[in-house]
């Protein structure tokens, strides 16, 4: 069901772990839904100088988060905003259908991330990083009445 | 790689000894058991002959075994079939709400689609029906109570018998889905007082594609396929004769070695279950312990990691496994199960289940238990819940 590229990064992710000192942090998903990213950012002159992850979740949100920072070190910061969450599954070869909605979610992460550090430059305080819960709206989910799971992500 | 194959509750190997059984009647004795031809007639013996032995292994009548497809089928041909045969005597009926969906999504059919109404009955922390919550329960219009023999996650034996007199005395059917039973804990339909039985081959070192459901002489379930009349109008479509005579060799295989099987099974799973949970911290057992749960069945949850991780993990390391897992699921919802028996959504996420058979060994269980702490310490590194409880002290 998951591409080789998916396997590759899930068992041998690249850039895990926390990041001491990190310049942004961005947090998304939902331990309710089975997926919590958070990927930590280290800005220099406008670029994404070093960048990890820390995710709970099934083998595509490990996957997709390993590969998000392959993708986005090394670029400015407005480069690293036009990536998609599609861009990140092209990346490993697709993500089987139901894994699109709920467990892509690096794209977001990373934009959390970028998000938080500009708080930070513009003075605003961010303790523990900038949470974009995509699931967070979903209060039904938690009282089971969430009825939509293709469209929700649950 | 050996891989040790931990997930009996979904699939069993075939037994060589049933390959051989069946052999034959895939490749010579092939005839059609409605024929009245030497070669029917030699199908239809074998066939009888193996319903017989069915019989015997769950004390019912020959008579009263009716072969199926599958399990899924026998639960739905049980369930509607006397749901709609008893409709003009009522319209409730009772399961418990840790069903395989094969009760459950038909309970539920019923109830969306014919009028039925359903009262689905909750369980305790380690998964039990109450049989007072069941008596409590059924009404002046309630036909049939289903409720499994044990369940297929977390391996809760429910107390059927004491279900069934309870049934049996306020005059209302009873059903139970022993597909996770047959060949690891007794069963008797008469001292139960089982009215309806689903139960499989596959799951007993037989084929798949056979299921059977025991039908108490005299009860009339309305048959879901009609057409050439078979198994007593119950069940219409040509026998699969091969599947049935493994079927029966699987049974005489199990009930043969009953006792020293599930013995072996029962010791091995609780060194699996106390291996883990001492050698791996922040885990817990689901489900009961001793003999009120299935033999061969642990179910562990794994606190601050996600199961589809950890059984591909384990799968990379030779495990096979199961989830209660979303994630693996293909609908993304946590097991009902789980979550009938009190865990949050994210405990329900974090679960394992690993099931024993007939050639699992104790090397293989000591294979995991040496495996298990590395492969969850390395999705721990990678969890974000883990540093936070670490933060917050808890770990």
């Amino acid at each position: 069901m998951y591409s080789e590229k998916v396997k590759q990064h899930f068992m041998n992710p690249h850039n895990m772990g926390e990041m001491e000192g990190a310049d942004g942090v961005g947090v998304v998903g939902n331990p309710v839904c089975g997926d919590v990213m958070k990927i930590f950012i280290k800005v220099r002159d406008g670029r994404i100088a070093d960048i990890s992850f820390q995710t709970f979740g099934c083998a595509a949100a490990i996957a997709t988060s390993s590969m998000i920072t392959d993708m986005a070190r090394g670029r400015t910061i407005e480069e690293a905003l036009k990536i998609t969450r599609g861009d990140v599954a092209d990346a490993l070869d697709g993500l089987p259908k139901i894994k699109m909605h709920c467990s892509n979610l690096a794209a977001d992460g990373l934009r959390a991330a970028i998000e938080d550090y500009q708080k930070r430059q513009r003075g605003e305080v961010s303790p523990g990083g900038t949470s974009a819960d995509p699931c967070a709206a979903c209060a039904a989910h938690a009282t089971g009445e969430c009825d939509s799971p293709t469209q929700h992500g649950h | 790689m050996d891989v040790a194959y931990f997930d009996n509750a979904a699939t069993t190997r075939v037994d060589p000894r049933v390959a051989e059984a069946m052999l034959p009647f895939l490749t010579e004795r092939y005839g059609n058991a409605s024929e009245p031809h030497a070669m029917g007639i030699d199908a239809r013996e074998a066939l009888e002959a193996s319903r017989s032995t069915i019989a015997g292994a769950i004390g019912a009548r020959p008579e009263e075994v009716v072969f199926t497809g599958c399990g899924t089928e026998s639960d739905n041909l049980a369930i509607k079939g006397m749901a709609r045969r008893l409709k003009k005597q009522g319209r409730h009926i009772i399961v418990s709400q840790v069903e395989h969906p094969a009760v459950f999504e038909t309970a539920k059919h019923l109830e969306r689609e014919e009028g039925f109404e359903v009262t689905f009955l909750p369980v305790d922390r380690e998964g039990f029906v109450s049989p007072a919550a069941v008596d409590e329960a059924i009404r002046k219009d309630t036909t049939l109570v289903s409720v499994m023999h044990a369940n297929n996650e977390i391996g809760t034996i429910e107390p059927v018998a004491e279900i069934g007199a309870i049934c049996r005395e306020r005059g209302v059917l009873f059903h139970t889905d022993a597909v996770q039973t047959l060949g690891k804990v007794p069963i008797d339909v008469e001292d139960m007082n089982i009215d309806l039985l689903a139960a499989s081959a596959h799951k007993v070192h037989g084929p798949k594609g056979v299921g059977l459901l025991y039908v108490r002489k005299g009860l009339r379930p309305e048959p879901i396929l009609h057409g050439g009349g078979h198994e007593g109008g119950l069940r219409s479509g040509t026998e699969n004769v091969a599947g049935i005579v493994g079927f029966a060799r699987a049974v005489e295989l199990a009930r043969d070695s009953f006792e020293e099987e599930t013995a072996r099974c029962r010791h091995l799973r609780d060194a699996l279950i106390d291996g883990v949970l001492a050698g791996v911290p922040h885990t817990y057992l689901n489900g009961p312990r001793g003999d009120r749960r299935l033999p061969h069945n642990a179910h562990l949850g794994v606190r601050y990691i996600e199961g589809e991780s950890l059984l591909l993990r384990l799968d990379a390391e030779g495990f096979e496994v199961s989830t209660g897992s979303a994630c693996s699921s293909g609908d993304l919802e946590p097991s009902r199960t789980l979550l009938a028996i009190g865990l949050r959504h994210e405990e329900a996420h974090g679960s394992v289940r690993v099931t024993l058979g007939r050639w699992s060994t104790g090397a293989q269980v000591d294979r995991f238990l040496g495996a298990l702490p590395r492969v969850v310490g390395q999705l721990r590194a990678m969890s974000p819940l883990y540093s936070e409880a670490k933060a917050r002290g808890e770990v």
